[in-house]
């Protein structure tokens, strides 16, 4: 069982969480003009890095809130946790 | 070579089994090679094999990180199946079939193909609609379908719970008589023998470390076992796709998670075939040691880890009990798991890259055993001819660009959300 910190919430098991997602992946603004190959680059390429990696997680059964966790895809070791407002570095 | 048979087995009988042959050597790397293929999982050794078969280019050497057969052939279900909807997938996957059907005559190893049927299960009217309709894309692609009313279920698994008081009643199902499992190990071990008797290297506890691209073109990898030269490069390492692919400063749409699956002690003889739970994601068969072969979700999150965590197993088996309760009287024996490579689209890809020389064999998603012999097969046409068969020529790389996506399950652009 992995155990995340809620930044609002505090220590709870991963039953209460549902995944994102690559944390990383920036949807393109509204309205702006972009190429087909930047928006399959949005939809569809991931990185998917063995080791560190940011990732989205919900608060599903909790407080609801969207939460950025820093977590290594290799030991599945979760270093920090932030709301999805912060930055992780 | 040594064939395997009855006779072989009694010789070697009298001199207590000491002197059998090594099935594959155990090769140092010569320094260059017509095509190095990087994976020796089942995919890798296919493609090794059909290569020097049909093809007769025998300078091939499989570069595997670990083991030969220690990846997801020696990690999955076992299950053999071609019951998709999508013509695509439907004749790249009976092609299959009809290579399965010969295998173990065709490697002289006995793969213990055994095609004793997979039904889905349907749960409400509206999934019975959508099985009708898969069976019927199926039949007209030769594949063999069958639909089974609440009544047809019953007679072939009487131990599924079909009391009044279940949440999901079974309404009935899509059977493929002719899907079935094989024992994974041995279809491994026979690609390989066969393989290292054409010729080919089977180079093991040899990791790629980089990639010797030069104005576009491969010229050879880097290992940690030294430089090896090769005209041509086939990448068939399944989940680990994305590290090699970061290598090559490419990027795919491709995501490695983690999956399980679990097994029971043996108990005696009650399941025939394959059974899939319609109303959650379980899938059951009954192995021929009599245990009881489980699986279903991903753990849900980014994942190399080989291993996954208790509350997926849980949830699961919990599918697994409100369709066959008996299950809650039997112990767990272990449970396991493997790094899916998920494509964005639920389907593989069998292509040629930007890269002269360089092909991509990837995005197996949960299905990756059924289809290794078909993989090696076209991925060995594709490596050995430089285009891809009629049979992969919809499982390309430019689907997600063009629009052209093989969405079998319907489940969007993120297939590890379903």
């Amino acid at each position: 069982m992995l155990y995340i910190k809620c930044p609002y919430c505090g220590l709870r098991a991963q039953k209460e969480f549902s995944y994102g997602g690559d944390a990383t992946v920036k949807r393109p603004n509204i309205n702006e003009e972009i190429s087909s190959e930047d928006w399959d680059n949005f939809v569809y390429m991931r990185k998917s890095p063995r080791g560190k990696h940011i990732e989205l997680w919900q608060h599903i059964a909790g407080c609801r809130q969207w939460i950025k966790v820093q977590r290594d895809t290799a030991t599945h070791e979760i270093f920090q946790t932030a709301k999805v407002t912060e930055e992780i570095r | 070579m040594q064939k395997y048979s009855v006779f072989s087995l009694i010789k070697n009988a009298f001199s207590n089994h000491q002197n059998w042959e090594v099935a594959w050597k155990d090769p140092t790397p010569k320094s260059e090679y017509d095509v190095v293929i990087i994976g020796g999982g089942g995919h890798g050794l296919a493609t090794a094999y059909y290569l020097a078969k049909e093809h007769n280019i025998r300078n091939v050497a499989i570069i595997e990180k670990g083991w030969i057969g220690g990846g997801n052939v020696g990690r999955n279900t076992t299950i053999i199946r071609s019951n998709f909807m999508y013509d695509a997938n439907a004749r790249f996957n009976e092609f299959g079939m009809d290579l399965w059907r010969n295998l173990s005559q065709e490697l002289n190893f006995n793969v213990m193909f055994s095609p004793r049927g997979i039904i889905n299960l349907a749960h409400s009217d509206a999934q019975m609609n959508a099985y009708a309709r898969r069976g019927n894309s199926m039949r007209l692609n030769g594949i063999d379908a069958k639909l089974l009313d609440r009544d047809e279920v019953k007679k072939l698994i009487p131990m599924a719970d079909f009391s009044d008081e279940v949440r999901f009643p079974i309404f009935g199902g899509l059977m493929q008589p002719s899907a079935g499992t094989a024992r994974h190990d041995a279809v491994a071990w026979g690609y390989a023998r066969q393989a290292d008797d054409m010729g080919v290297d089977i180079i093991q506890h040899c990791e790629v470390t980089g990639f010797d691209v030069v104005n576009g073109k491969i010229k050879g990898i880097r290992t940690s076992r030294g430089d090896i030269k090769a005209k041509k490069v086939g990448l068939c390492v399944a989940g680990s796709t994305n590290i090699l692919a970061e290598k090559l400063n490419m990027t795919l749409p491709i995501e490695t998670h983690v999956l399980q699956a679990c097994v029971s002690e043996p108990v005696k003889p009650l399941l025939d075939g394959v059974v899939t739970f319609g109303a959650g994601h379980f899938y059951i068969s009954q192995s021929d040691k009599g245990e009881m072969v489980m699986g279903g979700d991903l753990d849900g999150y980014n994942s190399y880890a080989q291993r996954g965590n208790l509350p997926t197993i849980q949830h699961v088996l919990t599918g697994g009990l409100a369709l066959f309760p008996f299950l809650s009287r039997l112990k767990m024996l272990r449970t396991w798991g493997g790094i899916m490579d998920m494509s964005m689209d639920g389907s593989p890809i069998i292509d040629k890259t930007h890269i002269e020389g360089l092909y991509l064999n990837c995005g197996w998603c949960y299905g990756g055993f059924k289809s290794t012999p078909v993989s090696g097969w076209t991925f060995a046409h594709t490596i050995a001819q430089d285009q891809v068969h009629e049979l992969n020529s919809e499982l390309r790389l430019n689907r997600f660009s063009t629009g052209h996506l093989l969405d079998e399950k319907g489940l969007g652009t993120k297939t590890w959300i379903g």
